[in-house]
């Protein structure tokens, strides 16, 4: 069996399929943690970790809190409103003094691509990447892929469709690469100014048609649209969005009987998705967040020099 | 009488189309034949084995003086010149204040005079580099500048830019321009492609580039005046220039090392020394461009020389100034990578686009040994095998993604009027 021996989590694309199915057998320990009534180990016990959010989160914040607090370690928050950033300070200062105050672990979330990147190399302290611009979320793609593996078994093979804007989007690339590497099928779905054809040199299918895939997904994964990116031009409008690319129901019922729909929040209700299909039988929705303690219990554990657990 | 006299090297004269192993006499600055004083005191150097090459030229690199002098001074700026085999540089104006006016250009004239080696100044096209109205060029001519030029922006108003270029014309100044079209630029920091994607970071297309240097085309066409289109980056903007160069139009290119040096993909670790204006860009662009420089389509080697604090470099890569240092390893790459590797270009054509080219350009009364020349000279070893130190360099910044890169060839010995002003 491989070992872990990274310090940082810093982008799927740097991980093989060993690495990865450490990482998803060990938050397959981890999730019963969260099942028992006391739902605490020791494993980060004496551990500090800071939640270092210079981009506002709540999901994702959160869920690293509670994972980390489920293994016992200390936790600090610090927003980027309150950070002394706003004071003229340097992400890499900030972060060197975080450092100073002896946090083993921190939790970076940033709007600069390569932001978790620039800190592992310049700190001791263990770096994991909570989001870097629009280029990974790493946990995010972990915890879709455990989702899929824990519904539809083995990903070897399964024919993923994830929708939307894929340009602006770390989920979407940490999927791909966690999946690709995998073996599923991966297919991006989008009008061609959020999915460009190069988007292939991934190891993915690229389609402008939502229609082309519904039959044959066994996943799909709807990305958030992100209302400030119209202002350039990328679509005429959400309207135009929904009749193209939104799962409506009518779409809904072309999928399918299995098929997991999925969306790493926060949902616009009628717009990436119909309401009532984002609370339906098909939607995993929910279950993704709760495999997101999980696997960020297993990410922390892992860098923080744990070893890996059997699932 | 002063008198300096280099004994059998190889004389490369591209402008006298000059290649002979000879004596090169210097006395009182200038070329000279064989001085008929004996009883002169005689500085005498051996350059056997050695190439005797005029001083080389870089037309372009920002000494941030004045205004950022923690980044580079126009004296620290001369001494990574000197250490890179220049003899001559010609700044550009966007200091601080920006050199767009008679007296910011007679402040850095007084201080270049100062320096270790030749530093020609530009002025800008417009006032404060901001593209809208033109700076007083007359003035600005009177005070010295050699060309002007709006670099690290691009004036997006065409008109603009062509009363810039026809009013130039009255002073045969040649106008020198940073291509980007800036709305399909946008907030770009890398070249569009594969690797941007990848990195989620904005890309840069090839397109905004070659907008700008097609419209230049026109431009040159239209004034029959010539606008030289700086750090050709795209191999569709070579494209361009060699059509419209063989049907006559006063347009010229000119090529940064790094552009083909190193690519893309080399952004993968967010190191901010890979992030220039424009961007490094793929194989097929790197092989598009040598074919350029091979056929003469592009005919001017210079470096961009763009120093930064390391301060200002160690942040996010999206917020990190764009630039690298060059003055020191340019000569070392062009002539590892087009002479020794590639086989594209001879020694002696790298310094014809070192020396003649530029001169020409610029109308500078440099940049060949003929008699009565000033006397600045490289000595180069063109086989030499050394390694770029950043910590060693002479700038005052170390931002360079050349540090430990092994090179093949290299500038010796740098002489300014006679004076040895450098030696390795």
């Amino acid at each position: 069996m491989n070992t872990w021996t990274r310090k940082d989590l810093l982008a799927l694309s740097d991980l093989d399929a060993g690495e990865l199915g450490i990482i998803l057998d060990t938050a397959r320990a981890f999730k019963g943690v969260g099942e028992r009534n006391l739902k605490k180990v020791p494993a980060l016990r004496g551990k500090t970790l800071v939640n270092f959010f210079v981009e506002p989160s709540t999901r994702t914040r959160t869920s690293f809190e509670i994972a980390a607090m489920r293994l016992s370690a200390d936790v600090v928050n610090i927003a980027a409103s309150a950070s002394s950033l706003i004071k003229g300070e340097t992400l890499k200062d900030t972060a060197l003094n975080l450092q100073a105050l002896q946090a083993d672990i921190i939790v970076l979330r940033h709007s600069s691509a390569g932001a978790a990147c620039f800190l592992s190399s310049r700190l001791d302290a263990c770096i994991i990447n909570a989001g870097d611009g629009a280029h990974e979320h790493p946990t995010q793609g972990l915890l879709d892929t455990f989702t899929i593996l824990e519904k539809r078994g083995p990903i070897q093979g399964l024919k993923v469709a994830i929708v939307g804007d894929i340009l602006f989007s770390r989920v979407a690339r940490s999927n791909i690469h966690a999946l690709v590497t995998l073996g599923a099928e991966v297919t991006l779905v989008g009008p061609p100014t959020l999915v460009p054809k190069l988007f292939e040199k991934l190891g993915v299918r690229v389609v402008h048609r939502l229609d082309d895939v519904l039959e044959s997904a066994d996943v799909i994964n709807l990305l958030r649209i992100q209302h400030e990116r119209q202002r350039r031009e990328y679509f005429p409008g959400l309207g135009e969005y929904v009749s193209l690319f939104g799962l409506t129901k009518a779409r809904a019922a072309r999928l399918r009987p299995d098929c997991l729909i999925m969306h790493p929040g926060p949902i616009n209700r009628g717009v990436e998705i119909d309401s009532e299909v984002a609370d339906g039988a098909r939607s995993v929705i929910l279950d993704q967040v709760t495999n997101g303690l999980a696997v960020r219990m297993a990410v922390l554990h892992l860098c923080a020099g744990g070893v890996g657990l059997p699932s | 009488m002063k008198i300096l006299h280099l004994i059998k090297g190889r004389i490369i004269d591209p402008a006298n189309t000059r290649d002979e192993t000879a004596d090169l006499w210097i006395v009182d600055g200038k070329i000279a034949e064989k001085p008929q004083r004996p009883d002169a005191e005689v500085e005498t150097i051996d350059a056997s084995g050695l190439v005797v090459a005029p001083g080389l030229i870089d037309g372009h690199v920002h000494f941030r003086e004045p205004g950022q002098s923690h980044k580079e001074t126009l004296a620290s700026g001369a001494r990574a010149a000197a250490a890179g085999g220049f003899t001559s540089v010609v700044c550009m104006p966007n200091t601080t204040p920006v050199a767009d006016n008679a007296g910011t250009i007679t402040l850095i004239r007084e201080k270049a005079a100062r320096a270790c080696v030749n530093i020609f100044t530009t002025g800008a096209i417009t006032k404060n580099i901001a593209g809208e109205e033109l700076a007083p060029y007359g003035a600005m001519v009177d005070a010295g500048i050699v060309a002007i030029t709006d670099d690290g922006h691009c004036i997006q108003n065409h008109e603009v830019m062509r009363r810039a270029v026809e009013y130039a014309r009255m002073f045969n100044l040649t106008v020198l321009d940073h291509c980007q079209d800036y709305s399909l630029v946008g907030p770009g920091i890398m070249h569009e492609g594969e690797w941007s994607l990848r990195l989620g970071l904005p890309g840069w297309p090839r397109m905004g580039e070659e907008l700008i240097v097609a419209r230049n085309i026109q431009l040159a066409e239209l004034c029959d005046s010539p606008i030289h289109c700086q750090h050709i980056s795209s191999g569709g903007s070579v494209a361009l220039l060699r059509e419209a160069r063989a049907r006559g139009v006063k347009i010229s290119g000119e090529v940064c090392p790094h552009h083909i040096a190193l690519t893309d993909n080399c952004l993968r670790g967010f190191d901010s020394n890979f992030k220039m204006n424009p961007p490094l860009r793929t194989a097929e662009d790197i092989d598009l461009i040598i074919a350029g420089l091979a056929d003469g389509t592009l005919d001017i080697l210079c470096s961009d020389h763009a120093p930064h604090a390391a301060y200002e470099k160690e942040v996010e890569l999206d917020v990190a100034p764009f630039g690298i240092t060059g003055l020191e390893t340019e000569f070392g790459l062009f002539c590892d990578i087009l002479v020794h590797q590639r086989k594209a270009l001879t020694l002696n054509k790298v310094i014809e686009m070192f020396t003649i080219n530029p001169a020409r350009l610029l109308s500078l009364d440099r940049g060949t040994l003929s008699l009565g020349a000033p006397g600045d000279v490289t000595l180069i070893d063109p086989n030499q095998e050394w390694t770029f130190d950043k910590e060693k360099s002479e700038s005052l910044s170390k931002n360079s993604p050349f540090h430990e890169t092994k090179m093949k060839g290299r500038a010796v010995r740098t002489i300014v009027g006679g004076e040895t002003v450098w030696a390795a």
